[in-house]
């Protein structure tokens, strides 16, 4: 990995390790919030905040953790920076966080965050974990603008709210596919995302766990 | 080094320390924002208020179109306005819980699942205060996971809704929480709350499946008991539990002697 220098830090996660596509961490909140790329932005932008300063005061405080309550003190301060989030938003975005309701107290439970607490801070150095955190934050986020702005295009016909494509309640000619706007659509453009990024990242594709046999001669049951 | 960060002692120590120092920073950050988000809640209300009457638009001054609008606090005992509060201040969620202003509602009458009723209301008049277009009352009541609270919009014939809104609930999202789907909600207007038989229950209900005629809307599919739940609220608020003394004011199928001997019985019940 290139891991060592503060840019490989920051860029790896976003595309060659990214934490959504190639670790399939944190898919839950991918499918709920990604109807509309305004709400995906606002996500993102609370992911990469608390990602980011979790890993700063882990890191910070590594030295002094003990083993036996490391998970714990991570939650604590992840829980901590999203309860904050989650009150700035209602004071200065309120109808934002109307939309994203408990996404953001769930945000808590994104196993990235805690992942990169737990993997990356505990032996690394602040600084490095601060950018570290900003690179998987910025990996996720990339991924929920992506999926966010297929499912508002085809959807609902828009993009950052903005009519594109004109539906047709609105005299338009464009027909919204529903489908894109229920959860289960998030799978299939998550699907097809890592499927391309695998096409071009060939060393990402794991070898097969086991062999499949040829198809096996039919028996009788006895 | 790692030795002594697994004693006993320097467990506490950090888990003490990290308590106190996080706990500082939610509550310091709870305390400051609060009068904000108070202010954004007390906007978004308002804006829940225009929009069930029909009367918002994106990007209005909400405050400056709120201030057209009447509020009055209507005794719901006798259907009467009184002054007896200022209703710009009342706060008919604080009079629910004073003993003074409100009364304890049991079993088979308490279907909304409130268990406390405030004796006061504040109800909003678009147009004219005498004659008004739309007549605002706040609704509220259990839905599946907790207290729904929002409002119905009624005509000034005292019967025909305009619309409906919930400012705040818990209901599931995209299934209870489709009350709030503009699609949903357009349904209810041009419906009837009550029967023509001149009668103070209310007839409007939300159907299982898809509702038909004028006193029912389509209910919510794969959320029947958040509809039961504003079937529920509806049933009880708007009848003379409720606002029905009220709005019998403005019905024109019914006089006020009639209501009044409604009144007398439903009195007679409940002693």
């Amino acid at each position: 990995m290139a891991a060592d220098s503060p840019k490989g830090v920051l860029i790896t996660p976003i595309f060659k390790n990214n934490p959504i596509a190639l670790q399939i961490l944190g898919v839950c909140s991918a499918l709920a919030v990604t109807t509309s790329m305004s709400v995906s932005l606002v996500m993102t932008l609370a992911v990469v905040f608390v990602c980011a300063f979790s890993n700063l005061f882990v890191s910070m405080i590594r030295q002094h953790i003990p083993s036996s309550i490391r998970i714990i003190v991570q939650m604590t301060i992840i829980a901590s920076l999203v309860i904050v989030v989650d009150q700035v938003l209602r004071a200065f975005a309120y109808q934002m966080s109307q939309q994203l309701s408990v996404f953001v107290g769930l945000i808590i439970t994104n196993c990235i965050i805690m992942g990169r607490a737990e993997g990356y801070a505990m032996q690394n150095s602040p600084k490095m974990s601060f950018i570290d955190g900003i690179g998987n934050g910025l990996g996720y986020g990339l991924v929920l603008m992506v999926v966010g702005f297929f499912r508002e295009l085809f959807g609902s016909g828009s993009v950052f709210g903005f009519t594109v494509l004109q539906p047709v309640q609105d005299g338009g000619w464009y027909v919204p596919n529903g489908l894109m706007l229920l959860p289960p659509s998030a799978f299939f453009i998550i699907g097809l995302m890592i499927w391309v990024i695998r096409e071009v990242n060939p060393e990402q594709i794991e070898a097969n766990e086991f062999k499949m046999k040829h198809n096996t001669e039919p028996k009788e049951a006895v | 080094m790692a030795q002594s960060n697994n004693s006993i002692k320097k467990i506490l120590i950090v888990a003490f320390a990290l308590c106190i120092v996080c706990s500082v920073v939610v509550s310091t950050a709870a305390v400051a924002l609060r009068p904000m988000q108070a202010l954004n809640e007390e906007l978004d209300r308002k804006t829940n208020i225009l929009r069930v009457a029909n009367l918002y638009e994106p990007d209005m001054d909400v405050e400056a179109a709120f201030a057209e609008i009447e509020p009055r606090v209507v005794d719901l005992r006798s259907g009467e306005y009184t002054d007896e509060f200022d209703p710009d201040t009342f706060d008919h969620f604080q009079a629910a819980r004073d003993p003074a202003s409100s009364r304890t509602l049991s079993g088979e009458r308490d279907i909304a699942g409130l268990s406390r009723q405030e004796n006061y209301a504040t109800v909003y008049l678009v147009g004219d205060g005498d004659d008004p277009e739309q007549i605002i009352v706040p609704i509220r009541g259990q839905g599946l996971w907790g207290l729904m609270r929002g409002y119905m919009s009624i005509e000034g014939d005292g019967n025909t809704i305009v619309g409906i809104t919930y400012y705040e609930h818990s209901e599931t999202p995209g299934l209870g929480a489709e009350v709030n789907n503009p699609r949903w909600q357009s349904q209810w207007e041009g419906k009837q709350i009550y029967a023509d038989d001149g009668s103070l229950t209310p007839a409007i209900r939300v159907a299982r499946g898809s509702g038909s005629g004028e006193h029912e809307v389509d209910g919510l599919s794969g959320a029947t008991l958040t509809s039961n739940g504003v079937t529920n609220m509806l049933q009880f608020w708007l009848s003379p539990e409720g606002f029905g003394e009220y709005l019998a004011r403005f019905r024109e199928d019914i006089s006020l002697e009639e209501a009044q001997d409604a009144d007398v019985e439903l009195e007679a019940e409940g002693a």
